[in-house]
């Protein structure tokens, strides 16, 4: 694409308004064609939608879902009104309590109101975050450590090929189980279902990141490795100025392989184990069998999407910002 | 003294294999005066790469050994710097950051003032100061070449090992980078062992062409002394009738003695191979 916009802005007589023109002329394929495809979509799926019949209503329509996005927007915006007010209370009715005693010790409380779909959305990618920080923190030097020798690949790998397809519902009853055992607190700084699906998500998070560190690791060129030898780097040197740069690339592709699969498995560990975020909301609303609960799940839906995209793309970004291999990180 | 400065005695390496060991190299004895210029010339897969390796420290001797200034090679290091065939400067490090790092690990303990002005100095030597900040994806083979020569030199090697340093550039680029190295071999005085197939290349630089049998078990075939003052000129040499004599050596050791017993006329591919493989062809036939 560049370099189609080079070859016109080189064109002889080309003004600057003909090259703004000629450029929106250039790009207008990549811009209508996706708006094409989801016109089409939305056509289908509002085609599709009246025909279903549920036990809870008619299967929500384009207009029906875009209806709910504006009411949890504004139950959103309630429940902050609803938060606000319980503190300003709290405070007048604490101020009040010290003039009269000035020896009381004011208690803060914090509001206990519902969680809305946008606090639910900061719960959920809080939580993938954190499984996902777990897993690479394990699977990049673990990988690095199989890429490195064939002994430690050869003893791990059948334990990696054995885990890496387990579905995380199977390892959900597992892990609620050790956190309840283990996680015993009086006043936890976590919630015990905020920590089972973090480590839910670590789980299967590690994998493609573990696969891949050793895969790059272990094809580093050799003529790089004779080159440390000559040099005799020190393992550590050898480490960091030959074995991690030139593996970063296949890093970040196990990474955001990772990101992906740790966003999916998130709406399924959250469902199951409670945790505040968009898995709960989907299955409340589920539970909740009102005439508007499709449309809301269906909103999730396409938060969710929209979400997992934004992250890949971050993490693409990222990539591009410290990977040498500009050619390697094209999609 | 002057003629025990690099020594390979009985030099031979087994690969183990499935069906046992593999003999590539048996007996190899050489001796290297210090700032002697050696070229070492053979077929593909007669082990001209492994005498490097082994001189590099990057392969293992099975018998015999490599005795530099009095003591046994065993393990890689600066003192013997390696240039690679495709130049492996790590991709993502600038041309000066490439050299750098050789520096910073060649010569610790020196000021940074030091080490910069020794980067420099060695960037300078292959006149590639103008690409400082360049990646080696950003410039051409030949210059990544001349990094990668820069980066060897800047180790301060006692003996400068190339590997066909030149085998992957184009002839005009080639030539260039032969007279820089003429050049800089006349200035620093190296002793430099380099690979080639080149045999224009061997008798232009070097100051004994060693030449290699086939392998399995190969070893060394003949040593030509190239008796040709210096500076050589390559527009001088072309006519001269000493060049000829040399180049016809070699071409008659590798094509004639050593022809190689590869039935080239029946996988010939068509193309740029052609004309060699054909020259091949006629010359087995008349030796026949």
């Amino acid at each position: 694409m560049s370099k189609m916009t080079n070859i016109l802005s080189i064109a002889p007589g080309n003004t600057p308004a003909e090259g703004v023109l000629g450029r929106i002329y250039q790009r207008a394929p990549v811009l209508l064609l996706p708006l094409i495809g989801l016109l089409m979509f939305l056509a289908l799926w509002n085609g599709v939608a009246k025909n279903i019949d549920t036990s809870l209503g008619e299967f929500p329509g384009p207009a029906h879902v875009w209806e709910q996005v504006g009411v949890l927007i504004d139950e959103h915006a309630v429940q902050r009104e609803k938060a606000e007010a319980f503190y300003v209370r709290q405070d007048e009715r604490n101020a009040a309590r010290v003039a009269q005693d000035p020896s009381y010790q004011p208690k803060v409380r914090d509001f206990t109101g519902a969680p809305t779909f946008f606090d639910q959305i900061w719960t959920s990618l809080y939580t993938v975050m954190v499984g996902f920080v777990i897993a690479s923190v394990i699977a990049v030097p673990l990988g690095i450590l199989c890429g490195l020798s064939k002994s430690a690949y050869t003893a791990i790998n059948p334990l990696i090929q054995l885990f890496k397809p387990v579905s995380p519902l199977a390892w959900l009853p597992l892990v609620t189980m050790v956190v309840s055992a283990l996680y015993v607190s009086d006043d936890p700084a976590f919630s015990k279902s905020f920590i089972t699906s973090a480590f839910t998500v670590a789980l299967c998070c590690l994998w493609p990141t573990l696969i891949n560190t050793a895969v790059g690791v272990s094809s580093i060129d050799s003529d790089l490795i004779n080159v440390s030898k000559v040099l005799r780097l020190t393992p550590l040197s050898h480490l960091t100025k030959i074995v991690l740069p030139s593996s970063i690339p296949m890093i970040f592709t196990g990474l955001r392989l990772s990101l992906g699969i740790g966003w999916m498995v998130l709406i399924a560990a959250e469902m199951l184990a409670q945790n505040p975020g968009l898995g709960k909301f989907v299955w409340d609303e589920f539970q909740n069998g009102s005439s508007e609960s499709l449309a809301r799940i269906m909103v999730a839906v396409l938060t969710i999407g929209a979400i997992g995209f934004i992250l890949d793309r971050a993490m693409l970004s990222f990539q591009r910002l410290v990977s040498w291999d500009k050619s390697s990180v094209l999609r | 003294m002057q003629s025990k400065h690099l020594e390979l005695s009985q030099v031979g390496i087994d690969f183990p294999t499935p069906k046992g060991p593999f003999t590539a190299l048996t007996d190899v004895n050489l001796k290297i005066a210090k700032g002697e210029f050696v070229s070492l010339i053979g077929h593909s897969g007669c082990g001209k790469s492994t005498v490097l390796n082994i001189v590099a420290g990057l392969h293992q001797a099975t018998t015999g050994g490599v005795i530099l200034d009095g003591a046994e090679v065993t393990t890689p290091g600066p003192e013997r710097a390696v240039v690679f065939q495709n130049h492996s400067l790590l991709p993502w490090l600038s041309v000066y950051k490439n050299v750098e790092l050789a520096v910073k690990h060649a010569m610790r303990g020196q000021s940074k003032a030091q080490m910069r002005e020794w980067v420099m100095h060695n960037l300078e030597l292959v006149h590639m100061t103008h690409a400082l900040d360049k990646l080696p994806s950003e410039i051409s083979g030949g210059m990544k070449q001349r990094v990668g020569i820069a980066r060897a030199l800047s180790m301060q090697p006692k003996v400068l090992l190339m590997d066909e340093p030149f085998g992957a550039l184009d002839a005009l680029t080639r030539a260039h980078l032969q007279d820089a190295l003429m050049e800089i071999h006349a200035n620093l005085g190296n002793t430099v062992i380099m690979i080639t197939h080149d045999v224009d290349e061997a008798v232009l630089l070097s100051d004994r062409i060693v030449m290699m049998n086939n392998g399995p078990a190969a070893t060394i075939g003949e040593i030509l002394e190239v008796d040709l003052p210096r500076p050589r000129e390559r527009l001088a040499l072309a006519d001269s009738p000493a060049y000829n004599h040399y180049r016809h050596e070699v071409l008659t050791f590798l094509y004639d003695k050593q022809k190689k017993i590869e039935p080239v006329s029946q996988h010939r591919k068509a193309g740029s191979t052609k004309v060699k493989s054909d020259n091949k062809a006629s010359k087995s036939s008349d030796a026949a």
